[in-house]
């Protein structure tokens, strides 16, 4: 299983902090983001934002990276703390 | 040889160069933690980040910060060690609050020491600006206008990124 989760306003705007899905499905993160943006309008929405940031395992990556069983994915808008 | 290996590590230990934590910090504290047993050390440079009560010309009334435990450490660390290689510092402290702040609260601190003062100068502002890119912290703001109250996170600003993008 890959741990999944969201934070900030992408985690309000899909009402949801995590989620688990089956490693096999998915080769890299844009899979990952293809794959929720499937389950309606407002995921569609929040994933085709081209500002979207993700990490995998607490280091930034892009969209090709690849993801494996047991990965923690985060998908968060970019950061503004400081 | 004697094995100072565990003596070492525990005064590292004390000098934990990270802090996320909801509590404020105080400045004369750190600065003595920073100079304490640091004789080689002839250059102190800190900077304390607080919150202010207008963004973009709207009435701020507090703050909200929302942070990725274990991902907020890691991006720090890797921040801190990359200035480590540019200059010739000494000690690093970056203490970053979390949770409610109102107008006037410290939000984040940044404290270098170096033998002499252009290495701790610059890499104070490097840590502040890869910090403000890069570390997973979010900014959410309650703000007042003529009586009436909404909240809202704060957009990233492309001046930011900019400033970050100068460092190479």
């Amino acid at each position: 299983m890959i741990n999944i989760v969201f934070f900030a306003a992408l985690r309000e705007q899909l009402d949801c902090e995590q989620l688990s899905i089956s490693a096999d499905k998915v080769k890299t993160v844009a899979d990952i983001k293809q794959l929720l943006s499937d389950k309606n309008e407002q995921w569609l929405k929040t994933f085709s934002n081209s500002s979207l940031l993700s990490a995998v395992n607490h280091d930034m990556v892009n969209s090709e990276h690849l993801v494996k069983s047991g990965d923690e994915v985060a998908f968060f808008p970019p950061v503004t703390g400081g | 040889m004697p094995d100072n290996s565990e003596i070492i590590m525990t005064n590292r230990n004390e000098r934990q160069e990270i802090s996320i934590q909801q509590q404020d910090f105080s400045l004369a504290d750190e600065v003595a933690l920073l100079e304490q047993n640091n004789p080689t050390d002839g250059a102190v440079v800190t900077f304390t980040g607080r919150v202010r009560n207008n963004n973009n010309g709207n009435s701020v009334t507090t703050l909200t910060l929302e942070h990725y435990p274990g991902m907020t450490e890691k991006s720090l660390a890797k921040i801190i060690a990359q200035a480590k290689e540019r200059w010739n510092i000494g000690r690093v402290k970056v203490i970053h609050r979390i949770g409610e702040l109102s107008i006037g609260d410290q939000i984040v601190f940044v404290g270098v020491t170096s033998k002499h003062r252009q290495d701790a100068f610059a890499a104070n502002e490097f840590i502040m600006d890869y910090l403000k890119v890069s570390a997973p912290f979010w900014k959410k703001e309650r703000i007042n206008n003529d009586g009436k109250t909404t909240e809202s996170w704060l957009d990233a600003k492309s001046t930011d990124t900019d400033k970050a993008d100068l460092w190479g």
